[in-house]
This record gives C-alpha cells, sequence and structure tokens, in this order.
C-alpha cells in the first residue's frame, strides 16, 4: 500500500566550519490521507527540521544527505527548487509558530490570501475573494467581509492564527504541517485553535503533522504519535497506546512529567534529570543514555534500533 | 468601512504633522519652491535663455529698492543684464530636475544592488558591496571631471549646452548609489529573517517575489528617510560641481552655477548675484532637510510614543 507522504530513511545535516553535524539521523515516517500524526520532542530534537525537511526548506547550511521523502508517490526530495515551488503552500501547506509575525505588516488579509491563490492558479481577483471568504468562514472568523480590507496589527492573535490557517488552506493541501501552532497564544485559544485544526482535519480528509513539545496537545488531536530525540524516532505508534503504555524511558518521562496524572497536587514536580545533549556531542550508544534510570552496559556501546513491541509501537530501547 | 481619505485624516502620521511647525513650514516651503519651479516660464518676467531679451546695457543693476534699481528688475541684473528673479527661477527649476532625476537613479540602482545584496547573501553580497565600496572611495568630483572632460571630447562642447542635465544626473546618480544600497542592504538583512518572509517561501512565492512584493515595501521606511537626505545633497552636490565650473554652463544657469557667475563681481559691490542664489539655495536645502527630520522621527518606531 502505498502512503500519503513515505519519509524514508532521512538524514538532514548543517555543513558548519568545524564539519558536518547531523540534525535528523535516519527517520522513518508515514502518512496517509487524513491521518493526523503528532510530532514531539524537546528543543533541538530535530521536529522543525523535519517539518522544513518535507518541504524542502531547509535553510542554509542544512542540506538532505540522505534518503528519500515520497509524496503521492512522487520523490519530492530530488524536485528543483522551481518544482517544488508548485507543491508549497499548493499541495502542502504549514503553519507557523508565532501569528504575530507570519503575516506581513504592510499588506492587508485580503492582498495576502489573493496573492497566496494567484501564486498556484490563473484565478481572477473577485474570484479569489470569494475563495478566501469562504475559508474565513470555515475557520470561524466573524464578519469576514470585513477582515479582508484589515491589516494583520488591527486583529488578535487567535485571529491571526486563524487567518493563517485560513491561508494554509485556500488551496486545498493534501497536508498540513502546523509547527507549534499554538505556542504564541494563551491556552484558551490553543484549544480553540486544536479543535478547529482538528475539525478541518476531520471535514477535508487532510492530513496533519504537528509538532509540538506539548504531549497534551498531541495526545488529543493525533491518531499517531512520533517522538523524537536527538535526531532520532526513538518511539511512534498510535497515540492512546504509546500515552498509556509508553515504552522508551524518555517518553515514559515526558508523560509523568504533565502535571496532573502522575503527579498530584502538593507533590514535587518529575523531572528527566540533564539536557538534551548538543548535536555535535552526542552521546556513544543509545543518546539518551546519560539520563537514563534503565542504562546498562549496552546502552553505552551501541545504538538501539527500533522494535515491535506489539500494538504498533516501535520503540528503540535495549533494555525493554 | 472607513474609506482612505478618512483613515489618512485620522492617522498619527497627519497629527504629529500637524503638531510640528517646523515641519509644516518646511513642507510648505518645498511646496512653493516646487511649484515655482514648474510654473517658472510661465511666471517668470523673462526668458533668461533667449539671447534677444538680454541687453548687456543693463547689466549689474542692483535691486529694486537700492539706489539706481529699476522697477522692472525686482532683484537687480547680473553681469550679462539678465534679470535676477527670472534667472533664479530656471535655476530652481534646473536644480531640482537634477536633484529628483540624480535621486531616481541613485534609488534605482541602490535599491537594486542593495535587495540582492541583502536577500541572497554570500557571494553576491560580497561582491555588490565591494563595488559599492569602491564606488564610494572615489572621489565624485574627479569622476565628474574625468566624465565631464569625455563627454565634451565626444560630443564637442557646442552641445555641451544641451547634455549637461543629463550628464550631471549621470554623475551624482552614479557617485551616490552606494548610499541607497547600504541602507536598503541593512533593512532587507533584518527583514528577511522575519517569519513572514519565510511564510511567503512557504506559500510558493518565488525569490524575486519576495524580495520585490514582501521584504522592500517593509523597508520603505529607511528609503524614505534616506530619499530626502539625498535629495538636499544632490542639490548641493551640483551646486559644488556647477561653482566649480563643472555643471551647467553660464548661458544656463542653475543656482551654482549663478552664485559662481555672481562670485566674480562681488568684491566690486554687486553682491545680490551671489547673495540671492545663495539664500534660495541654503532656504531650500534646509527645508529638504528639515522635513526629512521630522519624517526620520515619525516612521522611527522606537521614538512612537501615540
Amino acid at each position: 500500500m502505498s502512503h500519503l507522504l513515505d519519509i524514508h530513511d532521512l538524514e538532514v545535516k548543517f555543513a558548519l566550519r568545524t564539519g558536518d553535524i547531523t540534525a535528523i539521523d535516519g527517520i522513518d515516517l508515514t502518512l496517509d490521507k487524513g491521518e493526523t500524526l503528532g510530532l514531539v520532542g524537546e528543543s533541538g530534537a530535530g521536529k522543525s527540521v523535519t517539518g522544513f525537511s518535507i518541504i524542502n526548506l531547509i535553510s542554509k547550511p542544512g542540506y538532505i544527505s540522505k534518503g528519500k521523502i515520497i509524496f503521492n508517490g512522487e520523490q519530492i526530495s530530488s524536485y528543483s527548487d522551481e518544482k517544488m515551488r508548485e507543491i508549497r503552500g499548493n499541495k502542502i501547506s504549514m503553519i507557523f509558530q508565532d501569528p504575530m509575525m507570519t503575516l506581513n505588516p504592510v499588506f492587508t488579509i485580503g492582498f495576502q490570501m489573493v496573492e497566496t491563490l494567484q501564486a498556484h492558479q490563473k484565478i481572477s481577483k473577485s474570484d479569489a475573494i470569494d475563495i478566501a471568504l469562504e475559508k474565513l468562514k470555515k475557520v470561524h472568523i466573524p464578519s469576514p467581509e470585513q477582515r479582508l480590507s484589515q491589516y494583520p496589527h488591527e486583529l488578535s492573535g487567535g485571529m491571526r492564527q486563524r487567518i493563517i490557517i485560513a491561508i494554509s488552506l485556500l488551496t486545498d493541501p493534501a497536508i498540513i504541517i502546523a509547527d507549534e501552532p499554538t505556542t504564541a497564544l494563551d491556552v484558551t485559544i490553543q484549544a480553540e485553535i486544536m479543535d478547529l485544526l482538528q475539525e478541518l482535519c476531520e471535514s477535508d480528509n487532510m492530513a496533519l503533522i504537528l509538532i509540538t513539545h506539548d504531549l497534551g496537545v498531541v495526545s488529543q488531536v493525533t491518531e499517531k504519535i512520533a517522538v523524537m530525540y536527538a535526531g532520532k524516532i526513538i518511539e511512534c505508534g498510535p497515540t492512546d497506546q504509546v500515552v498509556k503504555y509508553p515504552v522508551h524511558p524518555y517518553t515514559e518521562g515526558l508523560i509523568k512529567s504533565i502535571p496532573g496524572t502522575v503527579i498530584k497536587p502538593g507533590c514535587d514536580l518529575v523531572q528527566i534529570p540533564g539536557m538534551m545533549p548538543t548535536l555535535t556531542n552526542i552521546p556513544p550508544g543509545c543518546a539518551f543514555n546519560p539520563r537514563c534510570y534503565l542504562k546498562g552496559a549496552i546502552c553505552t556501546t551501541k545504538t538501539p534500533k527500533l522494535k515491535d513491541f506489539g500494538n504498533g509501537v516501535l520503540a528503540a530501547c535495549h533494555m525493554k | 468601512m472607513k474609506s482612505s481619505l478618512q483613515k489618512f485624516k485620522e492617522s498619527y502620521f497627519l497629527y504629529s504633522f500637524r503638531q510640528d511647525k517646523v515641519a509644516m513650514a518646511s513642507f510648505i516651503a518645498i511646496i512653493i519652491f516646487i511649484i515655482l519651479a514648474i510654473t517658472a516660464p510661465w511666471i517668470a518676467p523673462m526668458d533668461p535663455y533667449d539671447a534677444n531679451n538680454i541687453d548687456i546695457m543693463n547689466s549689474e543693476i542692483p535691486p529694486s529698492w537700492n539706489e539706481g534699481g529699476e522697477k522692472s528688475f525686482p532683484l537687480g541684473t547680473d553681469n550679462m543684464g539678465r534679470d535676477m528673479l527670472s534667472t533664479m527661477l530656471y535655476g530652481l527649476r534646473t536644480s531640482i530636475m537634477i536633484g529628483i532625476g540624480a535621486v531616481s537613479l541613485q534609488a534605482f540602482i541602490g535599491i537594486f544592488m542593495g535587495l540582492s545584496a541583502g536577500y541572497l547573501g554570500g557571494k553576491t553580497d560580497a561582491i555588490l558591496m565591494r563595488i559599492a565600496d569602491i564606488q564610494f572611495s572615489f572621489p565624485y568630483l574627479m569622476l565628474a571631471i574625468l566624465v565631464g572632460a569625455i563627454f565634451q571630447m565626444v560630443f564637442g562642447i557646442g552641445r555641451y549646452e544641451q547634455l549637461a542635465i543629463p550628464l550631471l544626473i549621470l554623475i551624482i546618480g552614479f557617485a551616490e548609489w552606494p548610499m541607497y544600497a547600504r541602507t536598503i542592504r541593512a533593512s532587507v538583512m533584518r527583514e528577511k529573517n522575519k517569519e513572514y518572509v519565510e511564510a511567503a517561501k512557504v506559500i510558493g512565492l518565488s525569490k524575486p517575489v519576495i524580495m520585490v512584493r514582501h521584504v522592500l515595501p517593509n523597508s520603505l521606511t529607511s528609503l524614505m528617510v534616506i530619499s530626502t537626505i539625498q535629495i538636499a545633497n544632490a542639490v548641493m552636490s551640483e551646486a559644488a560641481l556647477s561653482f566649480l565650473g563643472l555643471g551647467m554652463p553660464v548661458t544656463m544657469p542653475s543656482l551654482g552655477s549663478l552664485i559662481r557667475s555672481g562670485f566674480d563681481y562681488i568684491f566690486s559691490g554687486s553682491w545680490w548675484i551671489t547673495v540671492f542664489p545663495g539664500i534660495l539655495l541654503i532656504v531650500f536645502v534646509l527645508a529638504i532637510n528639515l522635513l526629512g527630520d521630522w519624517l526620520r522621527d515619525v516612521l522611527n518606531p522606537k521614538l512612537y510614543k501615540g
């Protein structure tokens, strides 16, 4: 069976003066139509780089050194920049972290929406505005006609993020990559935006890749989850399985450290000791071994491979 | 829905303009100068370019309120018998024309170079900015003498009169474009790392479109401020070149060449030939600079207190 998106053995390196460092070290991911995938991990684990490498927009000096990205049966990782532009924003859209910054401050919302449409299809301005209005209604923006002539600074953060989602919906993409879409928003708006994304995925049969460090958000919205650590996927599987029965000690630690699950009011917060290693200084063997409570002799010498733990869960740990 | 006119009426921009008396006065002065320059052929009492109107017997008549002055020459006449008022109006016209022309050329080259250098970065940036450095290390007077000499050789002194304006526009335009390039580059480098540029890439826009349609409009603030400074600079450069005899010929005087032509007579008592064009030049340049100062303050978000 062919998947909508198939990332195979992807390796991304950054060419620095001191030599190449590996930001993503051979990850495999698949995504089907209408499926929602959560990509979880600490800062610097390679979540965002994975997102950017799908649309081939890794900023210099990064480059894809190995592996394939197959979208709709075509290997898009070898596309030229020009060919790739037809896919970006058209079949695969991306939503960023900070809605305050993603809209161009000097243009109206309407201008930016029409521009996106006209970049991908020959369409008259009035038709484009009709589509824009329809999408604005879809993301539940009050009085959409008025918004079209407003500038980004006239809108609130939550409103802007809705507009960004509406822009990403304009061309009816097959996949939306949402890179921490709610981190810059306050909690009540976060929930609204996540509900909206989920609703849209269901109604339009769109696939969603949700990049976040918030396990709570992921567990509510996504069907599948992949936990990343130091450029590798260390555990992946159906979200409810992984959240309820985490295999890898790192995933376990992440879930335990959410207040309100294991921790009860009045208790100390559970932490994973230590910090994620910097990419220039990844320990040999399992990258998590300095912080792991299960650490054995093999962990410092051999890099663990993903093993099947049943119920669709894969994890990379020697000790389980 | 508010109309854009109404929005403008309620804007901080207009409010701050109304509060600032200096800015208002400079703006009014500049508007008056520009109107005078445009309408010079119709409002000037005589056409100083037409040799038939000039009578050498009228030369060096003092301003009308002085002893020996004549009513028909309110500000006196110059050494060739041309009415000072008319000559100054025409001179202002020439100066403004050269100023605006040269700044347009500077802006065109500078924006192109600065935008490419700032946005593309890397080798393009290094090469373009080194060209700008070389250009800047070259004194423009030397360039003017060189280009002027070549022009006169190629086209002959006879045609120099007709070619003087485009020549000066070219010289001043080429001499000062690095100012634009550097300003734009700095502002583009600041803007290009913002997320809306990333977002524009993600929606699949091409590099030229992102550069011109997204980055450039966000750099307009510094562009506007530097433009006012550069127009004043260009008018001054033109005056300096003309004063040194490298600019406009005496038969088609700009303000600079008028000041120069009067300079030879200043010790023989005919002060008005130099002083009146000098005052006009100073007031014009001062007005532009004051307006530019206000613009810089009002467009600077760090000083924004509204």
